[in-house]
């Protein structure tokens, strides 16, 4: 099979569905002629023309309002923010806009569109080009929230996602984009060409939106990660010899709380893991409902390993991202505790 | 400032902070609004190049003279026939109004807005467009439905909440949405719909289609950021639009100075984007349908969008939660220099033979009646607070086209 970056591979479920569905478009920020400043969008300008996939104005807030509109229409707009620091301006067209217009028109219009952004640090991209909003997505009603964490995932979510009748919020971790990540910034990176989750199958295939997926099978304790996190989970089990369960959750708006609970039940242990700010994170969700719905079997508290509750720094990415080292000490001490 | 701290060369700077020209107690004063003489503006061609209209962005179009008239290069679109059927819907949207906000203070529903003076503005630009055009409209545009013969039961049904509510009770009273009838879902923040309706133009473009849309907006929200990037979406990608700016003088207390700055008008925001810009007086039906027309024939074809600045005056509270006499004067509204639209149509039409102040008189009773008919119908079906209601299973729907399982959770928990 293939071996494919996420990159090529979310260019190809782009490809793909622009080839199968005339109401796909794509446009953003230098996504046409140029390709993407990450080359996700290379290519399907000179094979699609300038009016399905194109250039747009500096404006998030114009690219997201204009697909609304062209999603009433009847088109299923694929659209990139650059990076999701940048997608504030564009926030009151999602939350008020995308993600209640079915609800608000009682099915009169509807929104499929899907937003695709780069997230996630790891890459000394300091305030602005680190950040993972996911925590303010997933608050919002209607809509869906998607990481994807390898080229094959990433590549089947996506054509879900534009398949998918409703607003899907498409969160790419950048770090990634060439190669699993574990962490340890110090070794050399291997690319996705020597990893089996880069194999990814030519032509149409999905990955369900509202399924998490087991990355490790392990009875002591359940890691619940996606994006990156997914990686440094499973070096700091492996190095710490724990037979831990690691869940990659890969969509967290609708999420698969059966799965967690399943694991969770058979553990009594959970971890959460996430490069995002501790405080309201999404781990915060994810720990109360395990708390919620595991109660009885859990043997230790739930612990959250987060990204700090400070702006992503620059100097600092190392002591802020949390790596196995991080991960590892609270995966011991909640097996211990 | 010089080193001891005292001001230098220049005196020290000051912050200017626009005024209205009168606040309650003063007598209403309007000097400051240039009006031209009807049918003094020139009509372009639609394919006019957008600098060599520059002009149109200062003045403002109008066709009924003060004698009634309809004069100059804008006049002659409409029949006697299609001039009482607007007169009608105006006078149809009014007395819905009147009905609606004493519904409100009754407490059948909760909320209400009026849209009294401004009948013109939407009710001839509906007439204007064509089956499957889509506007996107404020709060304030529901002669958009009015003039399309929307029922209006179902519009009472929405303000009431009631168990025919087309949108299950989930939205605020005059929140409408009509795919059908060309009116996209309304959404309480501002200025949203102006960009949304520039991607569905843009879509129509895409897809070689013949449809247009209608972005709408008050004076106020041209303010907003999604404003901007709507002229520049629109500019960029020549899309078949109308960008209409309401300007009622008022943004809930604050005067149309505020948004519009030092800038001489607000159509004058479309050039910098180099779209052509009209201003039209919006209290002049055939003046409104005239501009409108123009701008939809641009739209249709292919020759880009159009902004038009519609000058009016709200007339009423900005909603049934306001109370204007804190912040302008109590007859501003009947100094307002452009009159008011019912009245001034009315007076065009029988200055046309076509009609009386007796015809006008039946013809509000037989209005009245139809609105009453239709209100005791929508009040069978409940009001906010008696009789059928949505079920609260409603409240769960359509969140998603399906419902997720942390949904049906919910729902059971609900109990419902």
């Amino acid at each position: 099979m293939p071996r494919k970056t996420m990159i090529e591979a979310i260019r190809d479920a782009m490809d793909i569905m622009m080839e199968r569905d005339d109401n796909v478009v794509v446009f953003g920020e230098d996504v046409g002629f140029f390709g993407g400043v990450f080359r996700c969008t290379q290519g399907l300008q000179a094979k699609y023309g300038k009016t399905r996939c194109f250039d747009a104005p500096i404006s998030e807030a114009g690219i997201v309002g204009a697909a609304i509109g062209m999603a009433a229409y009847g088109l299923k707009p694929c659209i990139e923010i650059q990076f999701a620091d940048y997608v504030y301006p564009a926030y009151d067209q999602i939350v008020s806009e995308a993600a209640r217009l079915r609800y608000r028109s009682n099915g009169d219009f509807t929104c499929p569109i899907v937003v695709r952004m780069p997230v996630g640090g790891g890459i000394f991209g300091g305030q602005t080009h680190s950040q993972s909003p996911e925590a303010l997505f997933t608050h919002v009603s209607g809509l869906k929230v998607v990481v994807p964490s390898n080229p094959h995932d990433a590549k089947g979510l996506l054509i879900s996602a534009i398949e998918d009748p409703d607003p899907v919020i498409f969160l790419e971790p950048k770090r990634l984009y060439n190669g699993p990540f574990d962490g340890h910034y110090d070794r050399p990176v291997t690319p996705w060409s020597k990893h089996d989750l880069g194999e990814v199958p030519d032509g149409h295939y999905t990955v369900p939106l509202g399924k998490a997926i087991k990355r490790r099978e392990g009875s002591k304790l359940t890691i619940l990660a996606y994006g990156t996190m997914v990686y440094v989970a499973e070096a700091a089990a492996e190095e710490h010899g724990i037979d831990a369960e690691i869940i990659d959750l890969r969509t967290l708006l609708p999420l698969d709380l059966e799965t967690i609970v399943e694991s969770v039940s058979k553990t009594g242990r959970c971890v959460v893991v996430h490069e995002a700010t501790l405080t309201s994170g999404f781990g915060a969700e994810l720990a109360a409902l395990v708390q919620e719905h595991c109660f009885y079997k859990l043997e230790a508290p739930v612990v959250r390993v987060t990204g700090w509750d400070t702006p992503y720094p620059h100097a600092q990415e190392w002591d802020y991202f949390p790596g196995p080292v991080r991960l590892g000490r609270a995966l011991v001490e909640t097996l211990e505790g | 400032m010089s080193d001891d701290g005292s001001p230098g060369e220049f005196g020290p700077l000051s912050l200017h902070v626009p005024e209205p020209a009168v606040r309650p107690g003063g007598a209403p004063d309007f000097s400051n609004v240039e009006l031209d003489e009807a049918g003094a503006i020139r009509r372009p061609e639609v394919d006019a190049n957008p600098e060599d209209i520059r002009d149109l962005a200062f003045s403002i179009i109008r066709v009924l003279n003060r004698d009634g008239a309809a004069v100059g290069p804008w006049a002659g679109l409409l029949t006697d026939d299609q001039l009482i059927e607007g007169l009608r819907h105006m006078m149809t949207l009014r007395t819905f109004d009147a009905r609606m906000q004493i519904a409100q203070r009754q407490g059948k529903t909760s909320f209400y807005m009026q849209h009294l003076g401004e009948e013109a503005v939407s009710c001839a630009f509906r007439k204007a467009l064509a089956p499957g055009d889509m506007n996107f409209p404020t709060y304030r545009q529901a002669g958009l439905l009015i003039a399309d013969d929307y029922p209006m039961v179902e519009m009472m049904c929405q303000i009431y909440s009631n168990e025919r509510d087309p949108l299950k009770g989930r939205q605020l009273p005059i929140m409408y949405s009509s795919k059908e009838h060309g009116f996209f879902s309304i959404s309480g923040n501002l200025a949203t719909q102006y960009i949304q309706a520039v991607g569905w133009a843009m879509a129509s473009a895409i897809k070689h289609d013949t449809k247009i849309a209608a972005g709408w907006i008050g004076d106020g929200s041209t303010a907003e950021s999604d404003f901007h990037a709507s002229l520049v979406f629109a500019s960029t990608y020549k899309a078949p639009i109308v960008l209409n700016i309401v300007n009622n003088q008022w943004a809930i207390s604050t005067f149309q100075g505020i948004a519009r700055g030092g800038s001489g008008t607000f159509a004058a925001r479309g050039l910098g984007f180099g779209i052509p810009a009209l201003r039209v007086d919006g209290n002049d039906y055939l003046a409104v349908f005239a501009v409108a027309k123009w701008a939809i024939e641009r739209a249709r074809r292919n020759l880009g969008p159009t902004l038009i600045e519609y000058v009016t005056y709200r007339a009423g509270a900005h909603s049934t939660s306001d109370d204007p006499s804190a912040y302008r004067p109590k007859t501003e509204s009947d100094a307002w220099p452009l009159g008011d639209p019912v009245i001034r149509l009315k007076n065009h039409l029988i200055g046309r033979g076509v009609w009386s102040d007796d015809r006008h008189k039946q013809t509000e009773a037989e209005i009245l009646d139809t609105v009453v008919a239709a209100q005791k119908e929508a009040e069978s079906f409940g009001t906010l607070h008696a009789g059928g209601k949505p079920s609260a299973r409603d409240m769960f729907e359509g969140v998603y086209e399906e419902m997720p399982p942390h949904l049906r959770r919910q729902r059971q928990q609900a109990g419902v």
